[in-house]
């Protein structure tokens, strides 16, 4: 019962539409900020290493290598700051948390596409960022 | 006439995001329906206030002075009494309650049966919680009092979640009382005070308040308008952005 009713609860925080990705995409996501009265959307770029909790408090990390040295963020799913998540590739991974990719540097780093022929995901490259 | 607060139930804690997009905790409350079970008045009761009661309990588990509590049973008495020509009290005419509690209140102008839902915190900003915590059985220093054990190593032998010391030596040769230490911890009456309300959830009968609230899943609370005062600052500090850029 209580469940339920936090269920609800959560309801009114949830996106109507949420973003689809998985694990091991390499994703755009779109951030709103507010910098003084401007707003301006940033592009955090990286691999989806991890997704966690569930309802509203749905978060994922995302890594990304920035001048030699790993950068991760992690993300509400739901947070209305989150504008947009744009896959950008996919890769073939047989985990749910990509945390091995933290002890890898270089050409490691990389994972195997996976390609399909649904939808419009671009198909080129295949050094990450 | 406000009710002078609602009792209600802890659902548990979550998350939402708020109109700026920053995810705020909350603690969701099931408050009310409350029906006014009685009204104390300085005439017959020596004291002024209002009992509400939270929670209908099935008939065939309250004991008779509980179902009479809340509406008339007939009984020889009654009727002895009736005849004799007595005002009978009046009964809120309700289902029996489970949570039933009295807040001293000066106004006069409750009725019983009345029933005070949720919405009477529409205009609230913030709210304290009273509620029993968890029991937590016996408790060590650490847990119980906060107090920060001893080392890893350096010479500590199986001490470390001990307290140190608890006096002095030969004068005055006792431990002084009201020393804490390990013991019984949890299971007592708690308040959390000025609980920001975040949303009134009229429809569920619904309570959001930022932050924590005393007690397991399930317990019940008691809920009022809080008491704390604010004090406005008289004069705006000036924040170190704002000097910065001047």
């Amino acid at each position: 019962m209580s469940q339920q009713i936090l269920n609800l609860v959560e309801a009114s925080s949830l996106k109507s539409e949420v973003p689809v990705f998985d694990i091991g995409d390499t994703v755009d996501v779109h951030t709103r900020i507010l910098e003084g009265e401007k707003e301006r959307v940033q592009i955090f770029n990286g691999v989806v290493i991890a997704r966690s909790g569930s309802g509203s408090r749905e978060m994922f990390a995302v890594r990304r290598i920035v001048a030699g040295e790993g950068v991760e963020r992690k993300f509400p799913l739901h947070s209305p700051k989150i504008a947009k998540i744009e896959v950008k590739r996919s890769g073939i991974v047989k985990r749910a948390k990509l945390y091995y990719l933290r002890d890898r540097i270089g050409k490691a780093v990389r994972l195997r596409e996976r390609r399909t022929d649904i939808g419009s995901k671009e198909s080129s490259g295949q050094k990450k960022s | 006439m406000a009710a002078p607060g609602l009792l209600g139930r802890k659902i548990g804690m979550t998350q939402i995001f708020d109109e700026k997009g920053a995810a705020v905790p909350v603690t969701v409350i099931e408050a009310g329906p409350c029906p006014v079970l009685t009204v104390r008045s300085v005439d017959r009761d020596g004291y002024q206030a209002v009992q509400l009661g939270f929670r209908n309990k099935p008939r065939r588990l309250a004991s008779r002075a509980q179902r009479g509590q809340v509406a008339k049973l007939d009984s020889k008495r009654s009727k002895r009494l009736a005849a004799a020509g007595s005002v009978a009290v009046l009964k809120a005419d309700c289902e029996p309650q489970r949570f039933i509690r009295e807040f001293r209140s000066s106004a006069e102008d409750f009725t019983v049966g009345q029933v005070f839902t949720v919405e009477v915190f529409a205009d609230v900003k913030a709210v304290d919680v009273t509620g029993t915590t968890k029991g937590r059985g016996t408790a060590g220093v650490m847990k119980r009092h906060g107090f920060h054990g001893q080392r890893a190593s350096h010479g500590v032998k199986k001490v470390h979640r001990h307290q140190g010391g608890t006096g002095m030596n030969t004068s005055p040769a006792r431990v002084f009382k009201g020393k804490r230490m390990a013991g019984r911890f949890g299971n007592e009456r708690s308040t959390m005070r000025n609980l920001k309300v975040v949303r009134v959830d009229q429809e569920n009968g619904l309570l959001l308040v930022r932050g924590a609230v005393p007690g397991p899943i399930g317990g019940y609370v008691v809920v009022r308008p809080t008491n704390k005062i604010v004090r406005v600052p008289t004069a705006a500090p000036i924040s170190k952005k704002k000097a910065a850029s001047k």
